[in-house]
């Protein structure tokens, strides 16, 4: 069953078309991934789904319900997550705090309640507590746990974000390019958490990925893009020997 | 160095972190409780001013140290609270309603001029407000039938649970409603700040794109965040304008809107002990300068002289203790619990090249 449908959808800053009647279909339960050259528009994809962006045409549903109707801070309350590709998290927060803040759509208190801290006040900081504690031991953060963002390493700054996005019980988690800038051990251990999240959380995972090597462990399913469009989608090793995915990253043999 | 074995989720929400916290705290409190029977009442008179101007201070950080909007716009706010508290009181509703009623009115007209004003952002905002609190002068002034104009208001006598309030024949009761009106303030801050709605200020601050994807509305939190700033601010102008008894627009001059931006930088953006730290600062340094040029033998006053030195103590601050006093305070404090193991570098400030431009 597909969770996230994209169906001809199109964007397009000025003249320059950033993705192209493209569609595809993220089925529940799979890890599947968006490759391409830079500028292919793989993170354009991302922020339209997020919304951050309106598509000149096409439809993107999410489990059935349409999700250009809705502006982008409701968007995590249907159980979709994201990463960023250069890590915007909250710097002057600590880990924990900004963990919390993914929790952000579970809170059920209001304001005044909030501000007199009524035990019902209490009662819900204890389950937020404890949900974003799980992510800690998930993903390791334990030393960090008291440490502002701001004097982390870019490593861990990496995997806190996965955390903040895993702490808002998603459907649909989004990874913008997480291996990007890791260690080789480091990416390995990304390996190892993104199929926990499939397997033992039951997260469906659509991310953006150049390190072909982690795709081909990862993934189910792969899409390539160029200029915006789909050039081939399948199987990691399907995609990998698509004449097209070649000759867009290498050129063709003419022009040499 | 003291370590904290958390051994459940309460560790991190409650106020205090350890018994030894909590026990500071009281005692701190006790000592303010006292305050009155230690020194004499001019003092006391200064002690309260100080507590004044916390409040103001307490309701600009919420907005600017946590959740990251510049105003230079909130004397504005101080007069509308103010106003609104004293007519009140003229049209006969008790002191002890009124008060509250207007900072919940002024927080309630704060949030609606929040509502266009916060499409700025940075320097725009503080231009805007600043217009504001320009704005706010001239229409006390216009308004002369409800404000009195340039001849000012007399501030009616306070009078709580039968007990008349004045400076002057009770300063003590003065002292302890100023400290009750701050302590109930800072509390309710403290709460925000261990609740989502604090980390939802926090994040529009850090990083307003990420909050949004993390489903944090951004114009209702920032709006929100002005309400709330403006409400405990007006309470702040409020005591401001009774506890001067006489009180016109001269009182709430855009002056006073930077001597508070400047406070908060001051005392440490950010921190709840910046706002306090501050208000000594602000309140005090006048009194000191008049000190000083005694003891020099000058008894003509300078003009220009007090906002000189203020210019100068924040330009100071901005270059060299960006986190302010309290800023100063945790290293202080940090170098003393690692002795002999501090390092000099500890508190450097890391550039970091992470960020990109931001989708606006």
């Amino acid at each position: 069953m597909s969770l996230l449908t994209l169906e001809n959808v199109t964007l397009k800053f000025g003249g320059l078309t950033a993705v192209n009647k493209l569609s595809m279909d993220v089925k529940e339960g799979e890890v599947f991934a968006l490759v391409g050259p830079n500028g292919a528009g793989k993170s354009t994809v991302f922020n339209l789904i997020s919304r951050f962006y309106t598509p000149f045409e096409g439809k993107i549903t999410f489990d059935g319900q349409d999700l250009l109707k809705l502006p982008p801070d409701e968007v995590p309350s249907l159980g979709i997550a994201r990463t960023f590709q250069n890590i915007e998290l909250f710097d002057q927060a600590t880990v924990l705090d900004n963990l919390l803040v993914g929790r952000h759509r579970l809170r059920k208190t209001n304001l005044v309640e909030q501000m007199l801290h009524l035990p019902s006040v209490r009662r819900e900081e204890r389950e937020h507590r404890a949900a974003v504690e799980e992510v800690i031991d998930f993903l390791d953060l334990q030393p960090y746990r008291n440490k502002r963002i701001a004097g982390l390493p870019y490593g861990v700054r990496k995997v806190v974000e996965v955390g903040r996005a895993l702490a808002s019980k998603p459907r649909l988690l989004l990874l913008d390019e997480p291996a990007s800038g890791l260690s080789v051990e480091e990416t390995q251990n990304m390996r190892w958490w993104i199929d926990d999240i499939r397997r033992h959380m039951g997260i469906t995972v659509l991310m953006v990925e150049h390190d072909m090597g982690l795709v081909s462990k990862v993934c189910d399913r792969v899409l390539a893009l160029a200029d915006g469009a789909k050039l081939a989608e399948g199987t990691p090793e399907e995609v990998q020997n698509h004449p097209a995915v070649i000759s867009a990253y290498l050129g063709t043999g003419d022009a040499a | 160095m003291r370590i904290h074995f958390k051994t459940s989720y309460d560790h991190d929400i409650r106020l205090f972190q350890d018994g030894w916290q909590a026990f500071l705290y009281t005692a701190l409190l006790a000592l303010m409780v006292a305050l009155p029977f230690l020194i004499d009442d001019f003092f006391l008179g200064e002690a309260t001013n100080v507590l004044i101007w916390a409040t103001c201070g307490l309701g600009l950080m919420l907005l600017t140290g946590q959740t990251g909007q510049a105003s230079l716009g909130h004397s504005a706010f101080m007069a509308l609270g103010c106003y609104t508290c004293v007519l009140l009181m003229e049209a006969g509703v008790p002191f002890i309603l009124a008060f509250p009623l207007g900072g919940v009115i002024t927080g309630v007209i704060g949030a609606l001029i929040a509502i266009p004003a916060l499409k700025l952002h940075g320097v725009y905002l503080a231009i805007a407000t600043l217009a504001l609190a320009i704005l706010t002068d001239d229409l006390i002034v216009m308004l002369e039938p409800w404000t009195g104009g340039v001849g000012g208001k007399n501030a009616p006598p306070i009078i709580v649970f039968g007990l008349e309030i004045n400076r002057w024949s009770s300063p003590v009761a003065w002292y302890y409603m100023a400290l009750v009106v701050v302590l109930i303030v800072t509390l309710f801050y403290r709460n925000l700040l261990r609740a989502p709605m604090g980390r939802a200020f926090a994040a529009v601050r850090d990083s307003e794109i990420s909050a949004q994807a993390m489903g944090v509305n951004i114009s209702r939190t920032k709006t929100l965040a002005f309400g709330l700033s403006a409400g405990i601010t007006g309470l702040g102008g409020a005591l401001m304008g009774l506890f001067s008894e006489i009180f016109n627009n001269e009182t709430f001059t855009f002056i006073i809107s930077i001597q508070l931006l400047m406070m908060i930088v001051v005392g440490g953006l950010g921190f709840i002990h910046g706002a306090f730290l501050g208000a000594i600062v602000i309140a005090f340094l006048p009194q000191f300068l008049s000190i000083v040029s005694d003891s020099m033998g000058s008894n003509v006053a300078i003009p220009g002289l007090e906002t000189a030195v203020f210019g100068v103590i924040m330009i100071l601050f901005i270059l060299f203790e960006p986190m302010g006093l309290y800023g100063r305070w945790l290293k202080i404090r940090t170098f003393l619990e690692l002795f002999p193991f501090a390092r000099k570098d500890m508190f450097r400030r890391q550039k970091s090249y992470l960020k990109t431009e931001r989708l606006r």
